[in-house]
């Protein structure tokens, strides 16, 4: 699976499929009718200026909120997600910007917030400690001194790996990251875009929410663009380039000038 | 070197593609004495301090008074065991606060509730009246505790007003409930102890009240082999399956270290320390107070409830996320709170012999909560252990000793307390900036 060459579209139903999703807050319509694809084994970013629906389409997945009309389909089978749990169970984690790691805990207590194992009633750390060092040697996250260190005393980058290491750790299939590089610097984003080929490359379907253009480009195989709430262009990362893909964000459309610059488009 | 080796491990979509990958780095795991003392250093460095200050505080505290005390009584085999039953009350109120502190909380009720559970043991056991056998008697005080501080606790969390405001209103309402209590039954407001009634007797002996000799040294040995095994076997098993562990001879300096802690203990108790007579043997406060450190250790440092405590004080919303439920995690550590603080003040009613309207409920909370600080208990929630709060307690309980002994007043005794907690606070708050500076650096 991770051999398929992100260019060939996804053979088969994809992960998560939503459609005709609508999303209303008293008055305010946040999503109409909109369509979404998330293969399994691709990094999908999903776009789009501030306001233009990306965190509600987001937590509608995850759990957080519950859509008004439209249908969730999870590996071809139509789910309701009521809950985050009800996601977790299903096998989607979210990644939130703010991480949502415990900063007084070290690595291996943050990985098992709210899944702690135990024998004989209590903690079973060191059973913990293991399956822990196992998943972050599979992610390759070998930059962290001790796995028993503090959350608190790791870099951006490290704590935006141990938050999705603790994402992946319990056979997520799908993984939502929030800008997850919105806050790091140049090394620190390398280190987490590698991590999300990675996921790709496992097999795991990703969503990216990201703003930075180079990141997005850098790491989608598909890009979905949301313009006022509703889903204007879904397609393989290379049918844009960035002048195309910021019309999309900021009007909704392509005009001609753009589209002659975007060399896919026959796609 | 770290080898992770699992064999029975849940299905992991790549376990099959980087079994190579899976090596930690070396400096992972200090492998010998030299390497975890640099480690320690580092960390102590960084902010990091853990239990050091509060007994380095403790050694001066007995340097000093031992010094200038008069004919030297400080460190003698009397005083000392009567520095630990004045410190008693403060240490067990001080791990009480503790669950509040954790949470970054407070709760200001803990001096009356607790006092509450005190007036309630002691009545209940009167000959006089109600005639409740004596451990009937602590568990009914022990529940009216318990149920305060659920009550106190429900209301915090589920109405969403802050600990500081719930439980000043419980302070208020305890100490009422407290007079009231007190003037049950025919005492005129003094239900005492100091009753020649063998039930009455356990209350009135469980601070003063000896152990025999004996009995105390196969009772400690039996402690100290049981915790060493724990650690040495803990310890020994993590080393083998490679993981993050502390050399060898740091288990047993560790082991050692709890060996003479309690040798030193019961060999002073069971020193002669009677002006006239014979009073020799550990009180039975010592065991008491060990019993609560041991269970809120092992609750709160080994347990998933314990692990909730400190993720909820540590980012409150990250541990919602994580499905745990945080309001009856917060409700249950205010009820242990009130629990233990009764624990404590029946320790106090039989330190006095009784209860009565004297019972400085808010003086005893501002020590507890000065205790919990002052062992390393951070105010701001997250970071703390059972063990800060009697350390702390040993120091104020310390300092009160040392300078009654000098024949100091209390106006010098407050001073010289306050004193002691600022600094103890600074250090808490310089090494928190510490930690944040050293933080993050790292790619």
């Amino acid at each position: 699976m991770a051999q398929v060459t992100p260019d060939s579209p996804p053979a088969t139903e994809p992960l998560l499929k939503v459609r005709g999703l609508e999303k209303h807050f008293g008055a305010v319509q946040a999503l109409y009718a909109v369509d979404l694809d998330l293969p399994a084994g691709y990094v999908t970013a999903l776009c789009g200026d501030n306001g233009a629906g990306k965190s509600v389409l987001t937590k509608c997945v995850s759990g957080v909120y519950q859509p008004d009309h439209g249908q969730v389909f999870w590996e071809g089978h139509p789910v309701h997600i009521h809950s985050t749990r009800d996601a977790s169970r299903l096998g989607i984690e979210t990644v939130y910007q703010d991480l949502a790691l415990c900063d007084n805990l070290d690595i291996v207590q943050n990985m098992f917030l709210g899944r702690e194992l135990q024998r004989r009633r209590l903690l079973d750390e060191d059973e913990m400690e293991r399956q822990s060092a196992k998943t972050l040697s599979n992610l390759r996250v070998t930059t962290v001194r001790s796995i028993r260190q503090p959350v608190a005393s790791l870099s951006g980058g490290q704590r935006q790996s141990v938050a999705v290491a603790k994402a992946v750790m319990w056979n997520s299939k799908l993984v939502i990251m929030d800008e997850p590089t919105a806050a790091l610097g140049v090394n620190q984003t390398r280190q987490v875009l590698d991590l999300v080929k990675r996921l790709r490359d496992r097999g795991l379907a990703v969503m990216v929410i990201s703003h930075n253009l180079n990141d997005v480009f850098e790491v989608a195989d598909r890009i979905a663009v949301l313009h006022l709430g509703r889903m204007v262009i879904e397609d393989k990362a290379a049918a844009f380039d960035r002048q195309s893909l910021v019309e999309y964000m900021t009007t909704g459309s392509l005009s001609r000038t753009a589209r002659r610059g975007a060399p896919a488009e026959t796609s | 070197m770290a080898r992770i080796e699992a064999p029975d491990l849940p299905p992991d979509p790549t376990a099959a593609v980087q079994a190579a990958a899976a090596e930690l780095p070396p400096e992972l795991v200090a492998q010998t004495f030299g390497q975890y003392a640099r480690a320690y250093v580092a960390r102590v460095r960084s902010g990091q301090s853990g239990v050091l200050p509060v007994v380095a505080g403790l050694v001066a505290i007995m340097v000093v008074f031992e010094v200038i005390s008069p004919n030297h009584v400080f460190l003698s085999a009397g005083n000392l065991v009567n520095l630990f039953q004045q410190s008693a009350v403060f240490m067990v109120l001080a791990m009480a606060e503790t669950f509040a502190l954790l949470l970054g909380e407070i709760d200001l009720s803990v001096g009356f509730v607790g006092a509450c559970g005190g007036v309630i043991a002691v009545q209940l056991v009167q000959p006089a009246t109600t005639s409740w056998p004596w451990w009937a008697a602590i568990l009914a005080a022990l529940a009216f505790c318990a149920a305060a501080g659920a009550i106190q606790g429900t209301i915090i969390t589920r109405l969403g007003i802050p600990s500081f405001i719930v439980t000043l209103a419980g302070f208020l309402i305890f100490n009422g409930v407290m007079l009231i209590l007190l003037l049950l039954g025919p005492f005129s407001g003094y239900p005492n102890l100091n009753i020649q009634d063998p039930n009455v007797q356990v209350l009135f002996n469980l601070m003063a009240g000896t152990i025999d000799p004996t009995v105390s040294w196969i009772a400690m040995a039996i402690m100290v082999l049981g915790l060493g095994a724990i650690l040495w076997f803990g310890d020994q098993r993590r080393r083998r399956s490679g993981l993050v562990a502390p050399p060898v001879s740091l288990t047993v300096l560790k082991i050692a270290l709890i060996a003479a802690a309690g040798i030193v203990v019961v060999a002073i108790s069971d020193i002669n320390r009677a002006n006239f007579g014979t009073l020799a043997g550990v009180p039975w406060v010592v065991p008491i107070v060990l019993a609560v450190l041991g269970a809120w250790t092992v609750l709160l440092e080994r347990s998933k409830y314990g692990r909730y405590v400190y993720a909820i004080g540590g980012n409150a919303e990250a541990a919602r996320r994580a499905g745990i439920n945080v309001a009856l995690i917060r409700t249950v550590a205010f009820t242990l709170c009130s629990m233990t603080a009764g624990i404590g003040m029946i320790l106090y009613a039989s330190y006095i012999g009784g209860m009565s309207n004297n019972v400085q409920g808010g003086q005893l909370v501002l020590f507890a909560v000065a205790a919990a600080v002052i062992g390393g208990t951070s105010l701001f929630g997250g970071r703390g252990k059972v063990i800060h709060g009697v350390l702390g307690g040993l120091v104020i309980g310390g300092i009160y000793n040392g300078m009654y002994l000098q024949g100091l007043d209390v106006q010098r005794i407050f001073i010289v307390t306050g004193l002691v907690l600022l600094a103890a606070v600074s250090i808490d708050a310089l090494s928190r900036r510490a930690a944040t500076a050293g933080g993050g650096a790292r790619v």
